[in-house]
């Protein structure tokens, strides 16, 4: 998996991890240190810690690493920001949910459904002419699954940015 | 005990020490101005809320404390956007307190009602919306903290109405809870000892000594370190007078203005010792060709300016006045090594005396030379006066002909550049320091912005003084359209008589003269440092066609100093070309 993301977003692929105290105000605080630079985001995930006191914000963001060095320490200059990690794509492990709605004519149902279980995604609703599936893992997968079920018409779809954590030392 | 959220703040802002705050009433503020009425602090009512924000600035820069504003919502807190990016960007501590619209009117486009913290927080070190009486203590708390510690700056609490009218529970002290905000003060051990060990061996070291220096409250430590090493000085215009420009060692100011030896000193040195500096556009001129002989170290609180401009050969984060204490100990601990510096100092001494700071004399019958009023109120105002200028000419002028000797004794808008900052400033200045003569030199353009605040201190007996130098241009932009634009001045000129100066100063409420000729300038000084019951404007007529000189062209190498007409001609008789 490491070194399908390695191969897939090579050099200016960055993934920060942003423990920031849970308060309002803290998201616009930490995108707008990007947009003043006119950086875009390119994916977002926040969400409450173990420590209700506490969030992790996972930014994605395709940035030069000169200039990503400068906007991490000013990041941690924001009063909220309690610690900053970059996360390293050959050193963590990554997830993303992807929600998939594909045209589906009874004809292609079982089609559909063995594509889903080759990539280990589930079937979360069904229409008369239509599927929901739900898909968490690397966001290669997504992409590769994504793309293979864009011939059937894909009518709505949602990835939620991913998400990440260290890899654990085997030695 | 039950106080209302408005009475809390008051109450907070008395246990932070508060003694004073600028401000002006408004709508959603004025449950706050109420308990104002009962408490000890004093309360200086501005003519317009962006002096408010100067008036506190010039007060923390001279005192040493935080300045206090208090504003309403809406356009009271639009208008103290600039002193607060101003504050931001020259690291001065400042708690401000807006009022906000009732919370269940926010966003609903209440009258007077503006995102006041969507609009403030790219321009504060932190800011943050009241929405529960009963944090206010520990809001307040923890502003005080916020702005006064590590890199200080401007902080905002946006209180809504209805949370200043609430009732909530009096408890004081309370726990200032900031998991995410630690500074660094201590220096780290290995480093100071690689920066000490960098100085044993320089050949051709300077210091830059910058803002953060003040900031740290350093300069005793500086003094030490220069009595130790015998390493020259120079001071950026945010630094001046943290160390004495009387000192042998002192080279004064660098930069696009900067005199020829302090721009050169940095060009040609092997050690630069930056202290509480930043490495500014204005002072290293195109980056790339900025001393770059050198090795750096660089010494500040705020991680993020180590490495932002120039990557430093040793990086030390912490407070300046602890660093350089490490440093001293080291230094008398270790020795400060013995390598002969004759030849560095003899290079030295030879551009200060073949590229001083030069102007051609006022002499009756030609214009009055800004140079030679500067020169001649440093010459017969106290020793410790407290200059504080706008932004422009006038303001390079005043930094480089006054002779600082004492820390604190020089306010201006360094960073932001703000025209309109003298004016407010001086009279926070004055707030702060009342023991003291307080002198504006302002621009004309300058004096324009913000004049209205002689109001506020002639009502409120501030008897700050102020010199116009009046050449009837916005002064330094005209000088770019002269050297850089073909001459072609484009919307510029101001007139040398409208306004009328002294009719406009006596309107509101001081003393107001006029100076045309070169003989009239000292009397009319003197006359000015008589006055203490009010303020008083001189309006010196000075010389239209003046330039500041020397001149570093803007993202120029510092290795091309254009000296000006006097300086080139002077390089000229020496038989030396400037290199």
């Amino acid at each position: 998996m490491s070194d399908i993301d390695q191969s897939e977003h090579a050099p200016r692929h960055h993934i920060l991890s942003v423990l920031v105290e849970n308060r309002s105000g803290v998201l616009a605080r930490v995108a707008g240190l990007f947009a003043r630079r006119g950086f875009n985001i390119f994916s977002l995930a926040v969400a409450p810690t173990d420590d209700e006191r506490f969030s992790r914000i996972t930014i994605v963001v395709d940035v030069a690493s000169a200039p990503l060095e400068q906007i991490t320490k000013q990041l941690f200059k924001l009063v909220h920001v309690v610690k900053i990690s970059e996360l390293h794509p050959a050193e963590s492990v990554e997830r993303e949910l992807m929600l998939v709605t594909v045209k589906a004519e009874p004809s292609l149902r079982t089609e559909i459904i063995g594509l889903a279980e080759v990539f280990g995604g589930h079937m979360i609703d069904v229409g008369y002419a239509e599927l929901t599936m739900s898909l968490a893992d690397s966001p290669d997968r997504l992409d590769a699954c994504e793309a293979l079920l864009r011939p059937y018409g894909i009518s709505e779809i949602q990835r939620t940015g991913r998400i990440a954590l260290p890899k654990l030392r085997r030695a | 005990m039950r106080l209302t959220g408005a009475q809390a703040l008051v109450r907070s802002l008395e246990e932070c020490g508060v003694e004073v705050v600028f401000g002006l009433p408004g709508g959603a503020i004025l449950p706050v101005y109420d308990p104002i009425l009962d408490s000890p602090i004093r309360h200086v009512l501005v003519r317009h809320e962006q002096g408010a924000g100067h008036m506190a600035q010039g007060y923390a820069q001279v005192s040493g404390r935080p300045g206090v504003v208090v504003v309403t919502s809406g356009p009271a807190a639009t208008n103290l956007v600039t002193p607060l990016c101003d504050a931001f960007m020259d690291s001065v501590p400042l708690v401000a307190v807006t009022g906000q619209v009732a919370r269940g009117a926010i966003g609903t486009d209440a009258f007077q009602e503006c995102d006041t913290i969507g609009i403030t927080r790219s321009v504060t070190k932190h800011n943050e919306l009241v929405t529960d009486p009963a944090d206010i203590p520990r809001v307040v708390a923890e502003a005080f903290h916020i702005a006064t510690t590590g890199r200080p700056g401007p902080v905002l609490i946006d209180l809504p109405k209805d949370v200043a009218n609430a009732e909530m529970e009096w408890t004081w002290p309370v726990a200032i809870d900031l998991p995410g905000y630690k500074p660094t003060i201590k220096g780290n051990g290995r480093k100071v000892k690689e920066a000490a060990e960098l100085i044993r061996s320089a050949e051709r070291p300077v210091v830059y000594a910058g803002g953060g220096l003040l900031k740290a409250r350093a300069a005793e430590e500086l003094a030490r370190f220069v009595d130790l090493t015998g390493i020259h000085v120079v001071t950026t215009l945010m630094a001046r007078g943290v160390f004495p420009d009387s000192h042998e060692l002192a080279l004064g100011m660098p930069g696009m203005h900067g005199n020829y030896t302090a721009i050169t000193a940095f060009q040609q040195c092997d050690l630069l010792i930056a202290l509480g500096a930043r490495f500014d556009d204005r002072v290293t001129g195109n980056p790339a060709h900025f001393a770059p002989g050198a090795k750096v170290i660089h010494v500040d609180v705020d991680p993020a300016e180590l490495g932002k401009v120039r990557v430093p050969d040793v990086p030390i984060v912490g407070d300046c006045r602890v660093v350089l204490g490490q440093l001293n100990d080291d230094l008398v601990k270790h020795g400060v090594g013995d390598v002969d510096r004759t030849a560095w100092r003899s290079t030295i001494s030879g551009w200060q005396e073949r590229y001083p700071l030069r102007y051609q004399q006022s002499e009756a019958g030609i214009p009055l030379k800004p140079q030679f009023v500067l020169e001649q109120l440093r010459d017969h105002t106290p020793a410790d006066t407290i200059v504080v200028s706008g932004v422009g000419q006038h303001q390079m002028w005043a930094s480089q002909f006054w002779q600082f000797d004492h820390p604190y004794t020089w306010v201006n808008s360094g960073g932001l550049g703000t025209m309109g900052f003298a004016v407010p400033a001086a009279v926070g200045a004055k707030v702060g320091r009342p023991d003291r003569t307080v002198w504006a030199v302002d621009g004309d353009g300058c004096f324009q912005m913000t004049a209205q605040e002689l109001v506020t201190a002639a009502a409120e007996r501030i008897p700050v003084k102020v010199a116009i130098l009046n050449n009837a241009y916005l002064g330094m932009v005209r000088q770019w359209q002269e050297l850089f634009y073909e001459e072609r001045y484009s919307e510029v000129y101001l007139s040398p008589d409208l306004p009328d100066y002294c009719k406009w100063a006596e309107a509101m409420g001081c003393v107001g003269f006029r100076v045309d000729a070169a003989a009239d300038v000292v009397p009319t000084i003197e006359k000015a440092n008589s006055i203490n019951d009010r303020p008083v404007v001189i309006d010196f007529r000075v010389d239209e066609f003046e330039k500041v000189y020397p001149m570093v062209p803007a993202g120029g190498s510092n290795d091309t100093v254009i000296l000006g007409p006097e300086g080139d001609e002077a390089a000229a008789r020496s038989g030396v070309a400037p290199s």
